[in-house]
């Protein structure tokens, strides 16, 4: 292996550009040092769904936002997506995205249905239009 | 898509009424290199999803981290798919952390879970026994699919079934995990098991 050096390395493809470069901000950057959602305290579930707020969809006021949470408003524009899809979308940890989320609840940017608990998860009628669903693929 | 939206605001409750988008999760289990994330990618609508999960000091993830040493920042990899059933009520799968000691992400993945399909190789057979152990242990309904690799010796279901001294009733499904009926059939087994699985709880609990 080459020794790396802040000079620039002669050998072609020894670089590394964009993404592959890593990171240039440590994730927990983007949410102020913050692990854990605001004061609400919620723990989003992977698949819970975020809606952005249609009441607040109009408000153009993003002054209170960073890029990381616009991103995520305007993935949720497209559709109601899914934690782990919004993870993926923004290419960001569930844990980073987790905070974001916490501040766009509190700031009533989005609404966030939780997945229902499991005592009362597969209702029959439910479960059934899953398999008749997935017969159909 | 269209996301539909309820218009009353009770909307981040917990209940689950008709007008609510419901999303249901399935975990995909297995030893490493089973087929998971070709599972996964055969049957979902979307192009496998990866997530990054960040674990850090700050631990703020599951009560039980007995054993887990979490001194130092890991990044876990999940994989996910997606199936809409129709506007309103979609499927998840997530393949989940291969190595055992990712084991306490299983339980913020299994929480809420629908099921779960543990799939199997018969050529290392021992590799899944941790994660029928773990859905054993949480009662959360799992069905066995053995990935049928070619080249290997082809076994009846009931073979693997007493082989991995499944309870009874545990379904077992020979599948090919790259083909997406296969993996279709699965997943109906799955969902069609846990309804009955749940029944059967309820029926208990009355009586």
């Amino acid at each position: 292996m080459t020794e790396y050096t802040t000079g620039a390395p002669e050998e072609p493809g020894s670089q590394w550009y964009d993404s592959e470069a890593g990171p240039l901000v440590r994730p927990y950057a983007m949410t102020g040092g913050r692990t854990e959602a605001g004061p609400t305290g919620v723990k989003l579930d992977l698949i819970a769904l975020v809606t952005l707020d249609p009441g607040a969809a109009g408000t153009d006021d993003d002054t209170a936002l960073g890029p990381e949470h616009r991103e995520l408003v305007e993935l949720c524009r497209l559709e109601t997506q899914s934690v782990a899809e919004l993870a993926a979308g923004a290419d960001l940890p569930v844990g980073v995205v987790r905070v974001l989320l916490g501040d766009l609840l509190e700031l009533g940017r989005v609404t966030v249905s939780r997945p229902v608990p499991p005592a009362q998860l597969p209702d029959e009628r439910i479960l059934r239009e899953v398999i008749e669903g997935l017969r159909a693929l | 898509m269209v996301s539909e939206h309820s218009e009353h605001s009770g909307h981040s409750e917990s209940t689950a009424d008709d007008t609510s988008a419901m999303a249901l999760k399935i975990l995909v289990a297995g030893g490493f290199g089973v087929g998971k994330t070709t599972l996964v990618g055969a049957v979902s609508e979307i192009r496998p999803l990866r997530t990054e999960e960040m674990l850090s000091e700050a631990g703020q993830l599951v009560d039980d981290t007995d054993g887990v040493d979490q001194k130092v920042t890991t990044t876990v990899a999940m994989d996910f798919g997606r199936i809409t059933i129709r506007s309103g009520l979609s499927l998840y799968l997530f393949g989940t952390p291969g190595q055992d000691r990712f084991w306490f992400l299983w339980d913020e993945l299994s929480q809420g879970a629908l099921g779960a399909v543990v799939l199997a190789d018969t050529r290392r057979l021992e590799d899944c026994f941790p994660a029928v152990d773990y859905f054993e242990h949480r009662h959360i309904p799992f069905v066995v699919a053995v990935n049928c690799f070619t080249g290997a010796r082809s076994y009846g279901s009931h073979d693997v079934c007493r082989a991995l001294d499944l309870d009874q009733g545990t379904p077992v499904v020979l599948c090919d995990a790259r083909d997406r009926d296969s993996g279709k059939e699965v997943l109906i087994r799955l969902v069609e098991y846990a309804g009955r699985m749940h029944t059967a709880r309820l029926l208990d609990s009355v009586g």
